[in-house]
């Protein structure tokens, strides 16, 4: 039953997030062992299966006979066989399971490979792209939606600033933990752009507390030029609202109130850019990862979700959001503490609808 | 030494019967019952909390159960899966059937295993009762640090470290117990070679329990003190290391899951046998594979942390020795086709489960396989994937062995057995619901799906083998429903059929006493000549090697056709055999170990209970130590 079910698993319809549906050449190579095994497998399973099945139908009991059957004690020749057989169809599957782990561990290098940092928080993504700087020395810092060139090496440095969360796009490599303390690495190598709007889904694998289940990515691949247009369009700030606007006030209210935990990089009417907000940093091995409290939240409207890639970017779903984050996504912020870094999450900031509608206004013009 | 009437009245039990005589018994055979009916009670609580995972997880984004409910319930699920009902019911055969199965009367500690009974009980409603106070534990079974080690002022993971703790205890006296039993208490001529499978898997199983268990307890310590008293040992921003807790857990972890499975694979290679008639093929392999899953068992952990961030050659040594623990394995599945091959198979309930065990422990065997394969297992690991595949080998797998046991053993128990239409009804829709529910979610895994998500969204192409899966929990349920139903109404309304001491025409030493076996098992303590003895009492081979019948056997420790009823209360006094007598000293020594550790959990106020629980603890110790063994004449 269950090789059937492997079989029609194969053949059916996969979904974007699946690993049978590889999109770059490592999960492809991944997919490619997978296929061995499980054909493998299915070989063996259907050849046990055959045995078993005879053996149960050719001596099960008949009506009638009274005969006793032959009382065999067993048979060395074929314990022996059945090791031997055993021990051959695994070393067929050990060899390219060393090679391929070995490929997959490697860790890219050069000057064309793409160095994204990544902080995985309760429970969102902070991505870091720190080769890519403004002209004041700034990089580029954005949240849960990965934007990425098509056919280039990109290198995850990757750690965690509070429990053990674990980073995964099934189309284009196995997921990779991320430890408190430590860093890991991740190669990410995507084929072809996706169409605009439609990011490649994936989503955190290592169980993290309340919403592990809404700790999701989302994965944009550019070509070369839109991923230069996109750096570009993300590395200039955003300007503060004119006065006298909704967004005006709803910048007051931001600036008393959100900036405790959600940076933001903008611009006033002098050019001056100001990058308001909490600055962390946050330790993981030999590498440092500047982080915040919440999600950056430059060009928010840029995004396709909000969430940690877990509802439409809209301005229905944020106003909702602003006025009781843990109806959407449940959370635990009752007991954050931000002077020990721990944060389960965004409390409820007890605006009236008037502030709701400005803060709202406000996030608008950040595109 | 002389004991006084005050003794006589209150030390000890003064009968059989009644709840009193069920505290203090030091029986092995009820305190097998005892393990089995706790057991029971608990799969079915840990089968309603998989009902509830399984309801909210029927369509995307359904809002039956809260993230904070769900998180409960899929963590008391596993914890109590594995920890109260596996690991119980393979204690309550090993308890009942062990000491029969090598021709001794009792295991060698009668009072340690009640000890071990009593505390695994306390330390269960421990567990349990945290439902009442304030949430049950939600950091997953397997507790990962710094996850558990987050949120110190909620007490709900302290509960499960001070309860996991408590079952170690429970576990590893129990398992010194067995290995004193069979090293010491086997009949005349029962070598360890003429023992049957199910005996020798419980002793592998003792050995892995005493060798992992001291590595949990040194991880729950550790992260009792950083919960409790800022140890730091998995606080990485103080130097400790969260991938310590997850070594030291999986030590333990990974033989846990051979704890599971070996006496089921024993079982098994008991009913095969029986029901085809043959003696089980290769029998020296498959107790030497048992061994060597075993041995195996303890170089594997790792497997578990494929995606943890070790070095790719660690990686690479754990995903070949992974692959290695398949040959033992294969040997085995290969040994049981062999018992069959040849054989006259007759298809009743307990041999139908033994034969599904077969199938769906080979399914999930392959799959194992597939995790060894470490760039695909980064695919695969804690993706519903995973949650197939451990179903297939721990429900398909070790429960269908013990449901096999259940109505293998029943008449021994009971005198009556299990009706046969109900088991077959029972059988069929375990089958088809246990692979409606853990089929598809291979597929669900392999297409993205992580495990411990308490909602999913819609296009994502998982939510009709959610459906499937959801239906099929419900076919299980119903399937386990009709068992419950065929063992009331064969033993409490007393329709079972009536049987005599030997109703599958068995091979080992059980049924050579009445059923139920008296409390001393054997008037006279059975001299053991071969494997299968009592077989070899009823058949000989002729020289084809055929069976043939031999006259009916009289006199000599085997009596066949010896009555049966009321044997159960014959406590051989008047053979003038001793058995020890009842004490509730082992039950008071467990409750205040149990009071004790609910103390540590309320820690500074629970010191008092500490205090009290530890008091108790020492009174029930000593009175242990200084009661004498069997009662006076």
């Amino acid at each position: 039953m269950a090789p059937l079910v492997l079989v029609l698993a194969a053949c059916s319809g996969n979904g974007p997030q699946s690993a049978l549906e590889p999109g770059g050449p490592i999960a492809k190579d991944i997919d490619g062992l997978w296929d061995l095994v499980f054909w493998l497998a299915t070989a063996v399973m259907i050849f046990v299966t055959i045995l078993y099945v005879w053996a149960i139908w050719r001596y099960r009991e008949r009506a009638g006979d009274e005969s006793e059957p032959k009382q065999a004690h067993g048979n060395t020749a074929i314990e022996v066989g059945g090791v031997v057989f055993s021990v051959v169809l695994l070393a067929i599957i050990s060899v390219p399971t060393v090679r391929g782990l070995l490929d997959v561990r490697a860790i890219p290098e050069g000057p064309d490979v793409l160095q994204i940092q990544v902080t995985g928080h309760q429970w969102w993504w902070e991505f870091e792209y720190v080769d890519e700087t403004a002209p004041d020395g700034r990089t580029l810092i954005t949240a849960n939606e990965l934007h990425i060139p098509e056919d280039t090496r990109v290198n995850l440095t990757m750690t965690s600033a509070d429990v053990i969360h674990s980073f995964w796009v099934p189309t284009i490599n196995g997921k990779r933990d991320v430890v408190p303390g430590r860093s890991s690495n991740l190669t990410l190598i995507a084929d072809d752009p996706t169409p605009p709007g439609e990011p490649i889904p994936g989503q955190c694998a290592e169980f993290c507390g309340l919403a592990h289940a809404d700790m999701r990515i989302k994965l944009h691949v550019h070509t070369a030029d839109s991923f230069a247009a996109w750096v570009e369009e993300q590395l200039a700030p955003s300007p503060l609202p004119a006065e006298g606007t909704a967004a005006a006030a709803g910048w007051d209210t931001f600036n008393a109130v959100c900036t405790t935990c959600h940076q933001v990089t903008l611009e006033d009417v002098e050019g001056e850019v100001v990058t308001y907000g909490p600055d962390r940093l946050i330790t993981g091995g030999d590498v440092e990862f500047r982080s915040s409290f919440g999600p950056n939240l430059t060009h928010l409207f840029s995004r396709t979700t909000f969430g940690s890639g877990t509802f439409p970017l809209d301005v229905a779903h944020l106003t909702q959001w602003v006025d009781n984050p843990q109806a959407l996504k449940p959370m635990d912020p009752d007991r954050n503490d931000l002077a020990s870094g721990r944060v389960l999450g965004m409390p409820d900031l007890g605006l009236d609808p008037v502030e709701i509608a400005q803060v709202v206004a406000l996030l608008e013009t950040w595109k | 030494m002389t004991t006084t009437a005050a003794d006589q009245q209150i030390i000890r039990s003064p009968g059989q019967r009644g709840v009193w005589a069920w505290i203090t018994t030091v029986d092995h055979k009820r305190i097998g019952l005892l393990y089995a009916v706790t057991a029971a009670a608990f799969f079915f609580i840990g089968g309603l909390e998989a009902l509830l995972v399984r309801t909210q997880l029927f369509g995307p984004d359904l809002e039956v159960l809260s993230a904070a409910a769900y998180n409960q319930l899929f963590t008391m699920h596993g914890l109590t899966m594995v920890f109260l009902v596996v690991m119980p019911i393979a204690a309550a055969f090993t308890n009942y059937f062990l000491p029969i199965l090598i021709g001794a009367r009792d295991v060698a500690f009668p009072r340690l295993n009640a000890f071990s009974y009593w505390l695994f009980l306390l330390a269960g409603l421990l567990i349990y009762s945290s439902f009442l106070l304030g949430g049950a534990p939600d950091g997953a079974w397997v507790g990962y640090a710094p996850l558990s080690t987050q949120l110190t002022e909620v007490v709900r993971m302290d509960f499960w470290s001070i309860g996991l703790q408590l079952l170690g205890v429970a576990s590893i006296a129990s398992s010194a117990n067995f290995i004193a039993t069979v090293f010491t208490m086997r009949a005349p001529g029962m070598t360890m070679l003429r023992m049957p499978v199910f005996a020798w898997m419980s002793l592998v199983v003792a050995f892995l329990l005493i060798f992992s268990l001291p590595s949990v307890a040194i991880g729950l310590f550790q992260l009792f003190l950083d919960r409790n008293y800022g140890a730091l040992f998995y606080a990485s921003a103080a130097g400790g290391d969260p991938l310590l807790w997850q070594h030291l857990f999986w030590i333990f972890g990974h033989p846990e899951v051979y704890v599971l499975v070996l006496p089921a694979m024993g079982i098994v290679s008991e009913v095969l046998p029986t029901f085809a008639r043959k003696p089980l093929f290769g029998y020296p392999f498959v107790v030497f594979a048992g061994a060597a899953i075993g041995f195996v068992g303890f170089g594997v952990w790792s497997h578990h942390m494929f995606t943890s961030g070790m070095g790719p050659l660690a990686e690479a040594g754990f995903g070949v020795a992974t692959m290695i623990i398949a040959v033992p394995t294969g040997v085995k599945i290969f040994n049981w086709i062999g018992t069959l091959w040849g054989g006259k198979i007759k298809f009743n309930t307990p041999m139908l489960f033994s034969v599904a065990f077969i199938a769906m422990f080979t399914i999930g065997g392959l799959s194992g396989v597939t995790h060894a394969v470490v760039p695909s297992d980064t695919q695969q690991h804690d993706t519903y994937y995973v949650v197939a595949h451990f179903h297939y080998v721990l429900f398909g797998g070790a429960i269908f062995g013990y449901v096999s046991g259940v109505y293998y053993w029943f008449p021994k128990w009971t005198g009556r057995m299990l009706n046969e239409t109900l088991g077959k009804i029972h059988f069929w829709l375990a089958l088809i619901g246990f692979n409606l529910t853990f089929g598809p979610m291979h597929i669900l895994g392999l297409n993205g799906m992580p495990r411990r998500t308490y909602r999913y969204p819609d296009g994502l192409g998982w939510a009709n083998w959610n459906a499937v899966a959801t239906i099929g929990a419900y076919i299980i349920l119903l399937a386990f429903l009709v068992f419950a139903w065929n063992i009331v109404r064969s033993h409490f309304l007393a329709k079972g059929e009536r049987v005599g001491n030997d109703p599958w025409d068995g091979r080992t030493l059980e049924w050579t006493i009445a059923s139920p076996p008296p409390v001393h098992n054997f008037d006279e303590v059975p001299v053991v000549h071969s494997l299968d003895d009592f077989w070899h009492q009823k058949y000989a081979e002729d020289e084809e090697g055929r069976a043939v019948r031999m006259p009916a056997v009289t006199g000599g420790a085997l009596t066949v056709d010896k009555k049966t009823g009321g044997e159960g209360d014959d406590d051989g006094e008047h053979l003038d055999i001793h058995m020890p007598s009842p004490s509730y000293y082992p039950a008071l020594s467990a409750l205040g170990i149990a009071t004790l550790g609910a103390g540590l959990i309320y820690l500074p106020w629970g010191f008092f209970a500490v205090g009290i629980g530890g008091a108790i603890m020492l009174w029930g110790l000593f009175g242990w130590s200084l009661e004498p063994v069997t009662k006076e004449h």
